[in-house]
């Protein structure tokens, strides 16, 4: 692995035909490689879910994040562009579907893809990722602490609905890394969404590390934790190994 | 946690944000994390226009001591202005 990568801004094909940002993250160097759709948290398209996508690209995958607040507010700032979505209610789990759809599309029509794409996201991306994979045919997917899955916080727009029902139709393997500390998800919730996920014989591996809340993979604010998320890395690379990498 | 919850209070008066001064017309409050602010969890306002776009804020990220604090200075300060000014 030599770690080269290209990474930029693109246009893709979102829901409804929109034309959607996107920033595009691939190995250089790799003749074929599988393919991931990165779903951002509720802060946004911004710096530190870049660098994500880039980590991936430098670990051999091309990766892709829509921005999925590009309709409303097309060259702001991330974090004005999250207030702007939030002050509408958040986005229809319908339109993210529709994006993850498009990206996921742009991914597999990519020179020397493998044709296996996968899924993440973290926090509302998490969740996010869930529902993707529930409603679109992946070979991976990752839920990173997503909360909303098994019961939706008080508050919350009355369009937002739990998302436990759809386990039947996963469409492919499932990783979910949480944290112990974190109330959204509590670990009786994943408990819950694992125990339902057994009832579908839905393959999945969840890891819930100890010393852990709410966003530990994120590195430039206090909830991050090195030992989660070093080991969270691990489970990554070896979970999208197995299901993402290899040749067409 | 992402807590999706939020107040919104229609408003009137002024704001100063990256281009100058604007009318604010709407103020959204919630509890969530911060994009700056170095704690889990912070209580987020902003002070928008959304018809002048999403750059059209002010916005902050303050922790819940210093909310609180900000709401009794608030209230007092309302509280002791001289009759007749608001």
């Amino acid at each position: 692995m030599n770690e080269a990568l290209t990474a930029e801004t693109v246009m893709m094909k979102g829901h409804g035909g929109d034309q959607v940002e996107a920033y595009l993250a691939r190995p250089d160097g790799t003749a074929s490689f599988g393919g991931v759709v990165m779903i951002h948290h509720l802060p946004g398209y911004d710096s530190s879910t870049k660098e994500m996508a880039r980590k991936f690209a430098a670990h051999g995958y091309a990766t892709l994040m829509p921005n999925l607040y590009y309709r409303d507010s097309p060259g702001e700032s991330p974090d004005d562009a999250a207030a702007a979505a939030r002050a509408k209610g958040g986005m229809p789990d319908e339109q993210v579907v529709g994006d993850v759809a498009g990206a996921a599309a742009y991914l597999r029509g990519l020179p020397g893809s493998n044709g296996k794409i996968g899924v993440i996201g973290h926090c509302s991306g998490g969740r996010q990722a869930f529902l993707a994979a529930c409603s679109l045919p992946f070979d991976a997917a990752v839920d990173c602490y997503g909360g909303a899955v098994v019961r939706v916080p008080q508050g919350a727009p009355a369009s937002f609905k739990p998302l436990i029902g759809l386990s039947k139709n996963l469409s492919c393997p499932l990783l979910g890394l949480f944290g112990a500390d974190d109330q959204f998800p509590t670990p009786a919730e994943t408990a819950e969404l694992s125990r339902t996920l057994d009832e579908f014989s839905k393959p999945h591996e969840f890891h819930t590390f100890a010393g852990a809340g709410h966003a530990f993979f994120r590195v430039d604010g206090p909830s991050y934790r090195v030992e989660a998320a070093v080991e969270g890395w691990d489970r990554i690379w070896t979970f999208f190994g197995e299901h993402l990498a290899g040749k067409a | 946690m992402c807590t999706y919850s939020t107040a919104h209070v229609p408003a009137a008066g002024s704001g100063k944000g990256p281009d100058g001064w604007f009318r604010l017309r709407e103020v959204s409050v919630y509890l969530d994390h911060p994009v700056h602010a170095l704690a889990d969890h912070t209580l987020n306002i902003d002070f928008i226009n959304p018809a002048r776009g999403p750059s059209a804020r002010v916005a902050v990220e303050l922790t819940a001591q210093t909310a609180r604090d900000l709401v009794r200075a608030i209230e007092s300060a309302l509280a002791d202005a001289p009759p007749g000014l608001v």
